[in-house]
């Protein structure tokens, strides 16, 4: 009993539960690019996400971390499914991979990487105890609407040119492709 | 000693108990809510209904479920496999885990968090992953019809819901679904907000995929829908899971609207209890009074009628609020 009580410390926890959601995020990622299925790529993203949900919460914002399951996996996965059976079906045989293609997303995915971990890398963190712990809907609603309001007003535009993109698109109606 | 007491008073023992509560209470609920159903619906076209085993056929459900269990899980050889296997444990597990934050009363409730019902929208929107998952890994027409109905209906009815929730949740301020309960003690929010309620119903029987809106699973037109290739138990998980799900929005309904465990004489599990069937009694009684409706006028009446009103309602209510 004191050998797992020594062993089971809440930081042994809190590590196992770290690598657990990283590792989630990790799995699914490979499953969203690796597999040959359009259809496995969408549930490994899902499962990604939830990873990234699972970070969310295990930086003690339930909130954050809810609203990920909610947009993400909730509303854009199952978009992605919805555009998915409006593609080729799925019974043919997959075509090859093309190897520019996939040199090419290899190597934008990989600046990108680089980018943000030059980024994390140049950060000033502060630690977990001397920073603020107050999550809460009300810190973020304040947040959202002073310090962080370009960021909520740029998401609006996006949504905005979401929004013409679909009217272009349905514009011409049914009667004339 | 001393480890059980500690045990018991610690925020795991309570994650255990009610674990072992929720399991229990959601085959309890389906056993009497497929009787009840079958009960309704008879008594509704002037039949008995199940009569033979048990008094008035109450443990008619028990023997149903009982050979349920002992049949065959058939595989389909062309399925994807993978998905087919996942799909009943992943429309299964999010019900489960929304009862985590329900008031059954003051003190019943397992986890009191202040994000109460944003869990259980977030976690209410996986069923539809998992429907798509059954739908898609089947390789059955009939089921990827089901599927797809499923997909566009719940994109259409989702928003008019979450709009709906955003009014009673200015209301009250808090996400917490303690809070909002105990906002209520005088007056049922239902009185004050009858548009968001109609709305609420509406949307939930859509979003539980329920006549008039079972287009996923049209028996008469779609054999059953998505899980037309599920048999045996994992048939039965689709089954627990949508009569489970009925639950789960009518305790939302009753938290939101008909003010939760408040009521005089009884303890208020019993109150919430009552009002829960009373809900779910009502989207019975919807099943076997409405034709089902066709698919373009499902998503015309989603996207034209509920979502301007329930943005209309939104509106007014923070001008309401605003002036008061």
């Amino acid at each position: 009993m004191n050998a797992v009580s020594a062993w089971l410390t809440p930081q042994t926890a809190a590590t196992a539960a770290f690598v657990m959601v990283i590792g989630l995020t990790i799995l699914g990622a490979l499953i969203a690019v690796g597999a040959r299925n359009i259809f496995h790529n969408v549930l490994g993203l899902c499962v990604s996400l939830f990873g990234v949900s699972g970070i969310f919460l295990f930086l003690n914002s339930p909130f954050v971390a809810l609203m990920e399951i909610l947009i993400y996996v909730g509303a854009i996965c199952i978009a992605i499914c919805f555009a998915i059976m409006l593609s080729e079906p799925l019974y043919l045989p997959p075509p090859p991979r093309n190897k520019a293609k996939v040199l090419g997303a290899a190597i934008g995915s990989a600046g990108i990487f680089v980018f943000l971990g030059l980024l994390l890398k140049k950060t000033q963190w502060t630690a977990a105890p001397e920073r603020s712990t107050d999550w809460s809907v009300t810190t973020i609603g304040h947040y959202l609407l002073t310090d962080y309001a370009l960021i909520f007003e740029l998401v609006s535009l996006l949504l905005l040119v979401a929004m013409i993109g679909a009217i272009v698109i349905a514009r011409g109606g049914r009667g004339n492709p | 000693m001393e480890l059980v007491a500690q045990f018991l008073g610690s925020a795991g023992a309570r994650m255990v108990v009610g674990l072992i509560g929720v399991i229990a209470l959601v085959s309890v609920n389906a056993l009497f809510l497929i009787w009840m159903e079958r009960k309704v619906a008879a008594h509704m076209q002037l039949r008995p209904g199940p009569m033979e085993v048990g008094p008035h056929g109450a443990i008619q459900t028990v023997a149903d479920a009982i050979k349920l269990m002992g049949k065959e899980l058939i595989t389909p050889e062309k399925v994807d496999k993978p998905v087919f296997w996942l799909a009943p444990i992943v429309i299964f597990l999010p019900v489960l885990l929304s009862f985590l934050v329900i008031p059954f009363s003051q003190t019943m409730i397992i986890q009191d968090m202040n994000v109460g019902i944003v869990l259980i929208l977030a976690f209410a929107t996986l069923s539809v992953l998992a429907i798509l998952m059954a739908g898609w890994a089947s390789n059955n027409k009939y089921a990827v019809f089901g599927a797809i109905r499923s997909v566009a209906q719940n994109v259409a009815y989702e928003i008019p819901l979450l709009v709906t929730v955003m009014s009673i949740i200015i209301m009250v301020g808090s996400f917490k679904l303690s809070d909002i309960v105990a906002a209520q003690d005088r007056y049922w929010f239902v009185l004050v907000q009858p548009v968001a309620f109609i709305l609420y119903l509406i949307c939930a029987t859509a979003e539980t995929n329920r006549a008039p809106f079972d287009l996923p699973e049209a028996e008469s037109e779609l054999v059953a829908g998505f899980h037309t290739e599920y048999t045996g138990m994992r048939f039965a998980l689709f089954f627990l899971a949508e009569y489970t799900n009925m639950f789960i929005a009518a305790a939302v309904a009753t938290v939101l609207f008909l003010g939760g465990w408040h009521g005089p004489f009884f303890p208020g599990v019993i109150w919430f209890l009552l009002k829960v069937y009373a809900v779910i009694f009502l989207l019975m009684w919807f099943r076997w009074t409405f034709p089902r409706v066709r698919f373009d006028q499902l998503i015309t009446f989603a996207w034209k009628i509920l979502i301007p009103l329930a943005f209309v309602n939104l509106l007014i209510t923070a001008f309401v609020l605003k002036l008061r």
